[in-house]
């Protein structure tokens, strides 16, 4: 197998995810097109030397479907000789498509590629790609499918989290973004969006609620409550017996946040270094994906940090800094108690929570984000992770070279 | 042709009549088919019919299909040949709908299953307005769905959702519900509907379904990417899980019959439809709903253990002892049925408090204005309550619901006897005292018979008529015609403790309770029984009956010699709550706590009391433990004679106590596992959790045999 190298990395800010997020008028194919671009001019690159790009989307479908990747690349005016792929795991999309680059280059069947994600949840519809593991009769009955708030509700009603363990990680998660951007810890990497005219329209992630306290976001309504009555409740019953009632903690503000954005991530062998003069930042040391119970849904993060250290011949000690999307605050809380990790490496800049989970592209953006940061830290290794629908988690290793 | 007439005017309208030769109701029969596609035949080639008139000679217009051959079929065909059974129901709809003339269906009467999907079929109906016409596609309610299109024809009439809706609670509609939901396109006097069909056939209509219009697309066809319909079955899946349980096949065949279906050419659909069909129509659960729940019913309330030769007696006057809340139900269901009850208690005001149940439920039905204020008068007119035995003189029957005592329950008797003709009949409400000790102090023993009402007795529909050692069948009779007079459906037992229903129901509070003691998580209990298809798991029901009953009762028994009414395990936890002041709701708290205007949830103090052990076992050995205690005990009391047949097992366990329908009751359930598989578990059972399991030798012999409590199939 041979060396990945990450060679650079951008993304957009992320924009409210509603008619009244900023990136609303921006379709998908554009987002990814402006950092195509950032990408090229910022490292002047030769795009003759890329083999593919693979841009990972959680609905490809309307304006995200039809390959937007190869749509996008042309779109760029990069070489048409570089390809495109779509690559879909759900929320693990974005960083799916930097393993699949990373893949393609450590086969040695390729040198260089692009890897990253995107979505524009102000422009799709939650949902328009349900699938049948979710609404076909015949399949969804006995894949005891239950949307994903409930199952992060049931996470915490099995570890015993209360809706101010859920509550004070949410507003640590505000509190740890509020300083990143007033630190400029993101400047490396945000490339504003431009409207068609070219001006900016948006330079900063702008779902944050920088003032948010335990207190106010005790006075929200748990978001999930309703859907548990409608049926669901009996469908996790079924498989957690041991449940008597779900506690429904999670809100709109402990939950991850719908917003609009994209990353991507530009990954190569060593010939790729040379062939451009650009000086890898770091290396891809391993990286899986996994399946768990999917009922619950999001349990996979546990399993998968420990293929992926299984695969590097790692240990958790030896990771400085862990990413792990916050999906729901659940979702981290019980990865740092059954991992055992201390709140103070894990999520360091704030996540989804405060700044947004544009579904797939997150993980080519945190990706990115904890590679700033062990930069800026000067530590060596960092795992990213994220917990994926129908079961599922997605992981990589990276280490600074 | 012997059930249909056609007849065609000089208007070119053929009239089509149904009238089955053979029965008072039209059903879909093999014979019916052939006929209808013969007459299809004919009246498409018949140049001088310019279009279809479809009635009936009957009251009602059709009923669906007869529900003794599918329990017939089962075991006799493979799913291919259900398939080709179907198909061929779905051509002759087929044939009809596509012959290239206009048929107008004038429902003169109710319409349900078949005979709905007959109208179905047609390109116009036309329904009686009358209350008793009612139409709907009741299938899913015996364990089937609509075969002949019924699936498809709705979804795309009405729309997905709302078909669904229909489809999966198998509701009937009234004619001004049927109008408003679409299913019929007039609703017109019962005279007239013939007429209001011409009329349409006279407009000159098209001959077409929408769907063979070249180019129709259902709005729901492209299904998946419409997020809201995806939405909608998503939801939907888990509402059919919660309503009908992992356990009932037929909910979701009829969800994906519909989903997939209406992404499919009609055809196509068609035959997707019967596919399922085929699948549910093999399946032991369709049998076992039907057998149960509507062959076996209705034959009890026709009398099936009804003695011969007894001549019928109608009840014009009966008292009722006791105003108790059984008592005061029991004089409401009687005096619904037209009977004048003399309902006494030990004061007036007592006796009184008793017959406001009745104001009090009438009340709410005129409110609801389900029940005229002059109907609920008359009703309660005939309810005298009283604490004067001497107005007893003259009833037919009396019934005694008073406290369980069998001091206060042979004084009551004695009073009543006192006053009552002789020919009347002594019926006692017990539910657990033995018939032949109560009857010790009547001085007619042969009069005296048992007849054990549910509560809520206006809801509950069974009845468990228990025959004491001297009971005569005269008195049987006379008691199973009360029943049927009110409504109820009764079973036949013999006299023993605990009769059959109280005696197995106690194996499934009992087995909850073991498992408590042996330190199963309580949800874990109660989500086995609920996932095994029990409406309400062991630990609330104890709650509601109250732990001090089956204690009374076990400790009465145990004073008995040679008494065998024993459980073997559980007491200790009963007796332990009730010491912690937990014996029931009543007490203001059980196994359950119940908040001020909020769900109940499982009292915290439970996992103190009763440690929960750190190795907690599958679900599935606690859902075979509550069913197996309870069909092995049931197969106990067949082998004793405390019941006489299979069916009176199984309606017992269904409508008494709630067994699960899907099993078609605890004997049904034995044949379902099979019984030598069932002796099998039975053993291992046993050697894990106790004797109460173990088969009897009686049990290991007719498995020897492969005998189970119902021929086999095709015997």
């Amino acid at each position: 197998m041979r060396d990945v190298f990450i060679y650079d990395h951008v993304r957009t800010p992320r924009g409210r995810g509603r008619p009244d997020g900023s990136l609303h008028e921006i379709p998908a194919i554009q987002l990814v097109t402006q950092l195509l671009e950032a990408v090229r001019d910022r490292n002047e690159l030769d795009t003759a030397l890329l083999d593919d790009v693979v841009i990972g989307c959680a609905q490809p479908v309307g304006e995200q479907g039809g390959v937007l990747a190869r749509g996008a690349v042309l779109n760029a005016g990069y070489a048409d000789t570089v390809g495109g792929q779509q690559v879909h795991r759900f929320c693990g999309s974005g960083l799916e498509a930097v393993n699949n680059v990373a893949g393609q280059v450590a086969s040695g069947m390729a040198m260089a590629g692009i890897g990253g994600g995107v979505e524009s949840m102000s422009r799709t519809i939650m949902g328009y790609d349900s699938g049948a593991w979710a609404a076909d009769p015949r399949v969804a009955l006995h894949n005891y499918y239950t949307p994903q708030g409930i199952g992060a509700d049931l996470i915490a009603t099995l570890e015993g989290y209360s809706r101010t363990d859920v509550d004070s990680y949410a507003a640590e998660s505000q509190r740890r973004a509020a300083v990143a951007w007033d630190e400029g810890r993101f400047a490396r990497s945000i490339v504003p969006v431009r409207d068609v005219m070219g001006e900016v329209i948006l330079d900063n992630d702008e779902f944050r609620r920088p003032s948010t306290t335990v207190e106010s976001l005790g006075a929200l309504k748990p978001a999930f409550g309703g859907m548990a009555a409608m049926g669901f409740g009996r469908v996790v019953r079924e498989r957690y017996p041991q449940v008597e009632e779900i506690n429904h903690v999670h809100t709109g503000g402990n939950s991850s946040g719908i917003v609009d954005g994209s990353g991507v991530v530009l990954l190569g062998n060593a010939e790729f270094g040379k062939a451009t003069g650009l000086k890898p930042r770091a290396r891809m040391r391993s990286w899986a994906s996994i399946g768990s119970e999917q009922t619950i849904m999001l349990t996979a993060p546990v399993a998968v940090a420990h293929k992926a250290l299984k695969n590097a011949g790692m240990t958790a000690d030896q990771i400085d800094l862990w990413e792990l999307n916050e999906a729901f605050a659940s979702v981290v809380l019980r990865f740092m108690g059954h991992m055992e990790i201390d709140h103070s490496k894990i999520n360091v800049n704030g996540g989804a929570i405060a700044m947004g989970h544009p579904l797939g592209a997150t993980g080519a953006m945190i990706l990115g984000t904890v590679l700033d940061e062990l930069e800026r830290r000067d530590l060596n290794t960092a795992m990213t992770l994220l917990c994926v629908g129908n079961g599922m988690g997605t992981a990589a290793i990276i280490e600074r070279v | 042709m012997r059930h249909i007439a056609i007849e065609t005017g000089a208007d070119g309208v053929a009239v089509l009549t149904l009238n089955n030769a053979d029965e008072s109701m039209n059903v879909v029969s093999d014979d019916w088919l052939g006929e209808m596609n013969a007459a299809i035949a004919q009246l498409r080639d018949d140049a001088a019919v310019t279009g279809v008139v479809i009635t009936s000679g009957k009251k009602a217009f059709m009923a669906g299909a007869d529900l003794k051959a599918m329990v017939a079929a089962y075991g006799q065909l493979t799913p291919h040949q259900a398939y080709e059974f179907s198909q061929k129901a779905t051509a002759m709809h087929r044939a009809l709908e596509t012959m290239g003339k206009p048929v107008a269906c004038a429902m003169n009467g109710l319409a349900l299953g078949g005979g709905f999907e007959l109208a179905l079929a047609c390109h116009y109906r036309v329904l009686a307005d009358d209350p008793k016409a009612v139409v709907g596609l009741p299938e899913v309610n015996v364990g089937l769905l609509p075969g002949s299109g019924g699936t498809q024809r709705l979804a795309r009439m009405i729309g997905v959702q709302a078909a669904l809706d229909l489809l999966l609670t198998g509701r009937s509609l009234a004619p001004a519900e049927a109008l408003k939901a679409k299913v019929v396109d007039e609703v017109v006097p019962a005279s007239e509907v013939v007429a209001a069909a011409k009329a349409w056939l006279a407009s000159g209509p098209s001959p077409m379904r929408k769907w063979d219009v070249k180019g129709y697309a259902a709005p729901e066809q492209r299904m998946m990417i419409i997020p809201e319909v995806a939405l909608g079955f998503s939801v939907g899946v888990a509402q059919v899980a919660d309503k009908a349980g992992y356990n009932m096949p037929a909910a979701p065949a009829i969800l994906s019959a519909v989903f997939e279906g209406i992404q499919l050419p009609f055809d196509k659909a068609l035959s997707v439809e019967s596919k399922y069909f085929a699948k549910l129509l093999t399946d032991p659960i369709a049998r076992n709903i039907i057998r149960t729940t509507f062959i076996s019913k209705q034959a009890a309330e026709k009398g099936a253990r009804r003695p011969a030769g007894v001549p019928k007696t109608t009840f014009t006057k009966i008292g009722v002892l006791g105003a108790g809340m059984m008592g005061a139900g029991i004089a409401l269901v009687s005096a619904q049925a037209g009977i004048d009850v003399v309902l006494i208690d030990r004061d007036v005001a007592t006796a009184d408090k008793g017959k406001g149940y009745s104001e009090k439920a009438f009340g709410k039905q005129v409110a609801k204005g389900l029940m005229t204020q002059d109907k609920a008068d008359a009703i309660l007119a005939r309810i005298t309550p009283t604490d004067d035995f001497a107005q007893l003189e003259g009833c037919q029957m009396v019934i005694e619901a008073v406290f369980e005592d069998l001091g206060i329950k042979a004084e009551t008797t004695r009073k009543a006897e006192a006053v009552i003709p002789a020919d009347a009949i002594f019926a006692s409400n017990t539910s657990t005292l033995p018939i032949g000790q109560l009857a010790q102090a009547s001085a007619r023993p042969a009069q005296f018979i048992g007849t054990h009402f549910f509560s809520p007795v206006d809801r509950m529909g069974l009845v468990e008529v228990i025959m004491g050692k001297q009971t005569a069948p005269q008195t049987l009779a006379k008691a199973l015609d009360f029943v049927a007079q009110v409504r109820k459906t009764p079973i036949v037992v013999n006299d023993s403790r605990g009769f059959y229903t109280s005696r197995v129901f106690r194996m499934m509070i009992f087995e909850g309770v073991a498992m408590l003691e042996e330190g199963v998580a309580p949800a874990r209990i109660e989500n086995a029984a609920k996932s095994a298809g029990f409406p309400v798991g062991p630990l609330a029901l104890l709650d509601e009956v109250t732990m001090e009953l089956p204690v009374k009762i076990l400790e009465d028994a145990a004073g008995e010699a040679g008494n065998t009414y024993t459980i073997e395990k559980g007491m200790a936890v009963l007796k332990r709550m009730i010491a912690l002041g937990r014996g029931s709701r009543k007490a203001g708290g059980g196994f359950y706590d119940y908040p001020d205007g909020a769900a109940k949830h499982l009292w915290k103090g439970l996992v103190e009391a009763f440690p929960v052990a750190s190795k907690q076992p599958d679900q599935s050995e606690l859902k075979a433990r509550l069913l197996y205690a309870q069909a092995i005990e049931t197969a106990r009391c067949l082998e004793e004679g405390v019941i006489e047949t299979s069916e009176d097992g199984d309606l017992g366990a269904v409508y008494g106590w709630g067994f699960p329908a899907w099993t078609g009751g605890t004997l049904s359930f034995i044949d379902t596992v099979g019984i030598g598989p069932f002796v099998a578990e039975s053993d291992r059972l046993a050697q894990l959790y106790g004797n109460r399991f173990a088969p009897s030798a009686w049990l290991r012999a007719r498995a020897d045999k492969g005998e189970g409590f119902y021929p086999a199939p095709g015997a």
